[in-house]
């Protein structure tokens, strides 16, 4: 079963490295800004999160200012339906408009709310257990860490998506009788908390495993030791010198993980596991598009403009990823782009 | 004998595995019997239940699957009760195994195509973007690998069909009945795969070029490229070789999105719905065969590791 796996396979090389002196803050970002790709990747993605962000707005203020302000507001509506199936990219659609006559440049930038904020949150779940799982199991070594680590191993064996699936119907159906009571947008969005919290739960295990062979060798470490004699208790240590000391590795990791999760997400949500319509993704949005083909017409639009979207994003991130990893650490990777 | 030893821990690893999916897809609420046409009275539902065991406690069940389960008829006698649960659920006319043998030898062919097409593409990409490192061939290979890594397949399968199918009718738009209609389905696959083994093959090369090794060869006056094919590739394929243990895993699994967008009758399509469908039995089989491949390939990857890399040595 491959679907770009959030559970993404391939750790890097050198799961274990070295960190270079610690950085300032400055410093970093004087390094980052070296790499001129990067550079443009960050604003190009802050640019892309102001758009979403504003466009709503612009489309409210937009419907104060008159007649054709109003009009320019509803046509930009992305839930409003109209007559105007099916057109291709033009004046008054920039993206041309989809099989129910919406506006699909208003809705790639609604989806990119979902996409993003899923890309995030599952990321920040993944963060969560991943680190929790790895130095615990690292710290405590011995039978505990076997048993974690074949735990880790087990879940791995199995099809991400027998257990996605599985987890987010179980979570619906405990939830559903409270569910019934509220309005209907709530349902939307719980299923969404749903995705979001499968995603997690999938995507942590390569973090544990980097986090674990990060900890092994920091156990032992003078400082550590030290620590101990004086007495400090494990989870002190935890988190005061072992996590945090970390965070390099994690770091380079999460910028993997981040699209490896937008593209899971995007998966989903084509499957019609996410996001449920009239609320879209860009996957359910690239899902739309494909249940469009016919041998008759071509809606190249209804794609490539979500999909454009959907890898530039990822492009950028991956940019930024490795333009995070000249900063943090070499990682054995000197001949980037 | 260390191979022999991770043969016989796959056995234990394999039955937590088929018990985890067993109790993970009946931890879920809905049956398979929920999608019927009709809607099944409660008595009938119930008689299903009891045909197919499903009223049983969940690790009675577990053993019955494993036929190891032994039973007391109504005389009282204890007797073997024959390994159950090869029907599919969902499709009762099929067992489970009918299912799988039809509908893996499909996914496996277009798995292997991938993977042949991924490894043809990315292995000399890769190799072509280290030997001309910092030169337009490095730029442009290290461009177009990471774009492939960022382009799913499911927005490129249908850019594909759109164009290559019906726009210049070159090729079948969906189906899986002539060496033709592999091809859209292989590409649209495999892009994905061979930007990441080109990346992974042009960073293992980048990393061993500046070993000692490789300095002592150029300094008893090797040619380049017989130092690049002879010292550096031999060891910096090994990512790539670690990668395509679960990599052939998957792929040989199948994949969903491709299968549907292509109508492949392949084995994606029934790992996704039988989850779907609370089809528990064709869950666990399926789930047993993905198993089955990861830790068979994963040995496959150490071997050729002792092969590639002499310094590598289990004990």
């Amino acid at each position: 079963m491959i679907e770009h796996d959030a559970k993404d396979r391939n750790t890097p090389q050198s799961s274990v490295m070295e960190l270079e002196e610690p950085v300032t803050t400055f410093k970093s970002w004087e390094r980052f800004k070296r790499n001129r790709l990067a550079l443009l990747s960050f604003w190009l993605l802050l640019g892309l999160l102001l758009m979403v962000a504003l466009w709503p707005f612009a489309l409210k203020v937009a419907s104060w200012t008159g007649r054709d302000g109003a009009a320019f507001a509803m046509r930009h509506n992305p839930d409003q339906l109209s007559d105007e199936q099916f057109q291709p990219p033009n004046a008054s659609h920039w993206f041309g408009t989809d099989v129910h006559g919406r506006d699909l440049f208003s809705r790639v930038l609604y989806g990119a709310r979902i996409s993003l904020l899923a890309g995030i949150v599952g990321t920040g779940v993944s963060l969560l257990i991943g680190v929790l799982w790895g130095a615990v199991a690292g710290y405590a070594g011995g039978r505990i860490d076997a048993i974690m680590m074949r735990f880790v191993d087990v879940l791995y064996s199995l099809p991400s998506i027998v257990f996605v699936i599985v987890l987010v119907t179980t979570l619906e159906g405990i939830v559903k009788n409270w569910l019934a009571a509220l309005p209907g947008s709530w349902v939307g969005i719980s299923r969404f908390l749903f995705l979001l919290a499968g995603l997690g739960a999938v995507s942590w295990l390569t973090m544990a495993r980097i986090v674990r062979g990060q900890v092994l060798t920091l156990r032992h470490r003078a400082f550590v030791e030290a620590s101990r004699v004086l007495g400090a208790g494990p989870g002190h240590i935890l988190a005061r010198h072992i996590i945090p000391h970390t965070f390099g590795i994690v770091i380079i990791y999460l910028t993997m993980t981040v699209p490896a999760i937008m593209l899971y997400e995007s998966f989903l949500s084509y499957l019609g596991l996410g996001i449920q319509p009239p609320m879209a993704s860009w996957g359910s949005l690239i899902a739309e598009g494909t249940d469009q083909i016919n041998p008759i017409r071509i809606y190249w639009w209804l794609i490539v403009f979500p999909g454009g979207f959907l890898i530039s994003t990822l492009l950028a991130l991956n940019f930024i990823g490795d333009g995070l990893r000249d900063v943090w650490g070499s990682g054995g990777r000197e001949g980037h782009v | 004998m260390y191979f022999f030893k991770r043969l016989i821990l796959a056995v234990p690893l394999l039955l937590v595995i088929s018990f985890l999916a067993f109790a993970l897809v009946h931890l879920a609420p809905g049956g398979p019997f929920d999608r019927e046409r009709k809607p099944a009275s409660p008595e009938i539902e119930r008689a299903l239940k009891a045909k197919y065991h499903l009223d049983e406690p969940l690790f009675t069940q577990y053993l019955r699957y494993l036929g190891l389960l032994w039973e007391k008829d109504v005389r009282g006698h204890w007797h073997h009760a024959p390994a159950g649960f090869d029907i599919s659920l969902r499709y009762r006319n099929h067992s489970v195994t009918d299912i799988i043998a039809q509908s893996l030898p499909v996914s496996m062919l277009l798995g292997a195509l991938v993977f042949g097409f991924a490894m043809g593409v990315g292995l000399p990409a890769g190799f072509l973007a280290a030997a001309r490192r910092g030169h337009w061939q490095d730029y442009a290979v290290s461009f177009v690998s990471i774009l492939a890594v960022c382009v799913p397949g499911f927005v490129i399968a249908p850019l594909l069909i759109m164009f290559f199918a019906i726009q210049w009718r070159l090729l079948p738009v969906a189906l899986w009945s002539s060496p033709l209609h592999a091809i859209l389905p292989t590409i649209a696959l495999g892009l994905f795969f061979s930007g990441r083994i080109a990346r992974l093959l042009r960073e293992g090369m980048l990393n061993i070029m500046s070993a000692p090794f490789i300095t002592t060869a150029r300094a008893k006056g090797l040619g380049e490229t017989a130092i690049l094919l002879k010292h550096g590739f031999r060891l910096a394929v090994l990512p790539v070789v670690s990668y395509s243990g679960p990599l052939l895993a998957d792929l040989l699994t199948g994949s969903f999105v491709i299968e549907s967008i292509f109508q492949i009758p392949g084995i994606g399509l029934h790992l996704v719905n039988s989850s779907l469908n609370a089809d528990y039995t064709l869950v666990v089989g399926l789930a047993l065969i993905y198993a089955v491949l990861l830790i068979l390939l994963n040995l496959l990857v150490d071997l050729a590791y002792v092969l590639l890399d002499r310094r590598v040595q289990y004990d």
